[in-house]
């Protein structure tokens, strides 16, 4: 299957071996993975921040990047759901609004491509510890996806899943909130993470990057030294 | 003094900022919250796994207040005609100043000495207690949390618990210090302290003061529900009952109860059913009945017309108030409800009190959630809240451009640049050693991210990240030329 990978930005500028993770995942599932480098950013930071143009001028890039029939593969539900969302940015009269419309069904969150779409069985991924998974926001109440990267995890030898009960309560990074108004963003982060530290797990497993780098960048301001890994770092064959 | 009086009674929201940051350093506040939105929270899963055919309630609820809301003149007439058939007096108010005052008439015209209340936010919205007593009147609390938080001199900080913020131990030395009751009671011995107290005005009261949870159009009933007994008290012992109610309260017909009366309850507490709810429909028909003599609904808009016009925020009117949203809401569980600087905290407030109070009254409140959707997936009548956040956080940039001038250019250059594949691949490889310079731990390093201000606001409490040093695209090209 011939598939299209869009990156992130995030990903893309601060974490590529996620991006190289993610690029040997899909093709070890059988796709043919052509990555468009002229792709930039969803355009989420704009429109979560209010600023319409803007976004809107970003979106109409990336489908342009994003032409053709092709699934589009995305290791961040967050960015994925944005896509999925472009519609909302133009009037119904706008052509840019049946393009957006027509990119919607492309979009696939990584974890949930590689079981829906795929079938994929990562019983070839090996990790040594335990591990809890945090259902980023977006990934979880946007786009519905909360099995499958748990269906994926417990394929992989020796990864060990441990459940926290808060695994549904948000990270605190929100986009621009996390630095409009970084004491409660940082004070939300603190709230999982107590629960995270007491729960003895080696690492917090996510789908979003943002997520990751939040609660990766508050562990190491606290001290600990729990790891803050991508689902594709883990299943990457 | 020309600033126009907001449609809020003592609106802070624009300090939501600097009073966030104080509650954050309150410790008590923060674990009285925790365990207290936790227990609700707990409480209404257990609720809702008895409900097999929640979403479809919820979906059935949502229509009834859609099918209200896009008829709402009708509706209201009708239940006008219908209560006023039934012996009710009906009156409206524009705004807040128009209801203070008519309530304050009656007061007077009663010669009423004492007044009690049960709880309504539409009364906290207006401010009310503080009009009657600029005209010599006290009304008395009779809700528990309410009585606590008039006793304290306080505002409620949740629109069901009014006093959520309160610890049993700072509740009783209250007690001590205005009652002078003895130090350190029990939460029973302060309830019994409180109902003694509280027996006394209801049996002197000549005026009453309730809010309503639904009005029947269809009967020209109201409901009101509750827990402790003590609305029907302020309902049934004074001669005269006063209902406040927005206009977005009606439904059309009786049998919508049955929808509603699942949906609230379980949303709010975790009950099954309140344990009073008392449906009134006109006063009493012969001397020898139970009930007061003059029975008053007073309606009110208050804004309200405006936001029923907004196609857009429209769905916020469908609102019955059952405090779920404040519950889940990771932000709230954090900064607490008087944070908000109105009456209406949590996510429901931060989208309410804009609409009704006006953008550049509340413009952090549309940015005081990280969007993550908590409150969209518990509320009972499905208001898309995140959806409507994000359509005032355009407001706000549209109609206040220069409120954050750097922010605005950041996102100028920022959309060139992600819209031209080629100044992206210039600008983000020209800003990716500065990023890494300033995650360093040097001094050097430390004070120049300290002169970033999105670079200092996230170092604050976490580490930078570390930008590679060959991004993706970059390693994906020259691996496969
Ligand atoms: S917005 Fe929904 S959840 Fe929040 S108080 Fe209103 S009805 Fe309840």
């Amino acid at each position: 299957m011939q598939v299209s990978l869009f990156v992130t930005c995030l990903v893309d500028q601060l974490r590529p071996e996620v991006g190289q993770a993610t690029l040997a995942l899909l093709e070890h599932a059988g796709c043919t993975v052509n990555f468009n480098p002229s792709q930039t950013c969803c355009g989420q930071p704009a429109c979560n921040a209010g600023y319409e143009g803007e976004a809107q001028q970003v979106a109409r890039h990336t489908m342009d990047v994003l032409a053709g029939d092709d699934p589009i593969v995305v290791p961040s539900g967050s960015c994925a759901a944005q896509l999925k969302h472009y519609a909302d940015l133009f009037d119904a009269e706008d052509p840019d609004h049946a393009r957006a419309v027509a990119l919607a069904p492309r979009v696939h969150e990584l974890s949930a491509f590689l079981v829906d779409q795929m079938n994929y069985d990562a019983s070839g991924a090996s990790f040594e510890g335990t591990l809890t998974w945090h259902d980023a926001c977006h990934t979880l109440r946007e786009l519905g996806v909360k099995d499958q990267p748990r269906h994926l995890l417990g394929q992989v030898a020796g990864a060990q899943l441990v459940e926290a009960p808060e695994c549904e309560t948000c990270c605190g990074f929100g986009g621009t909130f996390a630095i409009k108004m970084p004491e409660i963003s940082v004070a939300m982060s603190d709230r999982k993470l107590d629960e995270i530290i007491a729960l003895g797990v080696d690492s917090i497993v996510s789908t979003d990057i943002s997520c990751l780098m939040q609660l990766g960048g508050r562990l190491i301001s606290r001290g600990s030294n729990i790891r803050a890994l991508h689902l594709a770092e883990i299943l990457a064959p | 003094m020309s600033k126009k009086d907001p449609a809020i009674a003592e609106l802070t929201a624009n300090d939501f900022g600097p009073a966030s940051r104080r509650a954050l350093q309150d410790a008590p506040l923060r674990r009285a919250l925790a365990k207290a939105t936790n227990t609700f929270k707990g409480r209404r899963e257990a609720a809702l796994d008895e409900m097999p055919d929640w979403e479809a309630l919820r979906t059935h609820g949502r229509a009834i207040k859609d099918e209200t809301l896009s008829r709402l003149p009708h509706h209201l007439t009708r239940f006008i005609e219908q209560a006023t058939a039934k012996g009710t007096q009906v009156h409206f108010a524009q705004d807040r100043a128009e209801a203070c005052a008519w309530i304050g008439d009656l007061a007077e015209r009663l010669e009423a000495k004492t007044v009690v209340k049960s709880k309504s936010m539409m009364t906290e919205e207006i401010g009310l207690n503080h009009a009657l007593e600029a005209r010599g009147l006290y009304p008395v609390e009779t809700d528990l949390g309410e009585w606590i938080i008039q006793l304290a001199g306080e505002t409620p900080s949740h629109i069901i618990v009014p006093a959520i913020h309160k610890s049993r131990e700072s509740v009783a030395k209250l007690f001590e210090e205005r009652l002078g009751a003895e130090p350190d009671l029990d939460a029973v011995r302060l309830t019994q302290l409180a109902r003694e107290i509280l027996r006394t005005s209801f049996l002197e009261a000549e005026l009453g003061i309730s809010g309503v949870n639904f009005a029947i159009a269809e009967t020209g009933s109201f409901l009101v529900l509750e827990n402790e007994g003590n609305a029907r008290l302020t309902t049934s012992l004074p001669r005269v009952h006063v209902a406040i109610m927005g206009i977005e309260k009606l439904l059309p017909r009786w049998s919508d109860l049955e929808t509603f009366l699942r949906l609230l309850p379980r949303s709010g507490t975790g009950q099954h059913l309140t344990s009073y709810q008392s449906i009134f429909t006109g006063p009493k028909r012969n001397p020898g009945d139970e009930g007061p003599d003059e029975m008053h609904v007073l309606i009110l808009d208050n804004g309200r017309t405006d936001i029923l016009a907004d196609e857009v925020t429209r769905e916020t009117l469908a609102c019955i108030r059952c405090g779920a949203c404040l519950n889940v809401c990771p932000v709230y569980a954090q900064v607490g409800g008087h944070s908000y600087g109105s009456v209406y905290p949590g996510p429901i407030g931060a989208i309410l009190t804009p609409q009704l109070a006006g953008a550049d009254q509340a413009t952090p409140l549309p940015g005081a959630s990280s969007l993550c959707g908590a409150c969209r997936d518990v509320c009972p009548v499905k208001i898309d809240i995140p959806r409507i956040l994000l359509h005032q956080r355009r407001e706000v940039t549209r109609k206040l451009p220069w409120r954050a001038p750097f922010e605005r250019l950041g996102f100028w250059v920022w959309a060139r640049m992600a819209s031209s594949p080629r100044l992206w691949r210039i600008g983000t490889y020209l800003i990716r050693p500065f990023v890494r310079f300033a995650g360093g731990s040097n001094l050097l390093s430390r004070g120049f991210c300290r002169l970033i201000p999105p670079l200092a606001a996230w170092s604050g409490g976490r580490s930078l990240p570390t930008p590679a040093k060959k991004s993706f695209r970059q390693q994906y090209e020259e691996s496969r030329p």
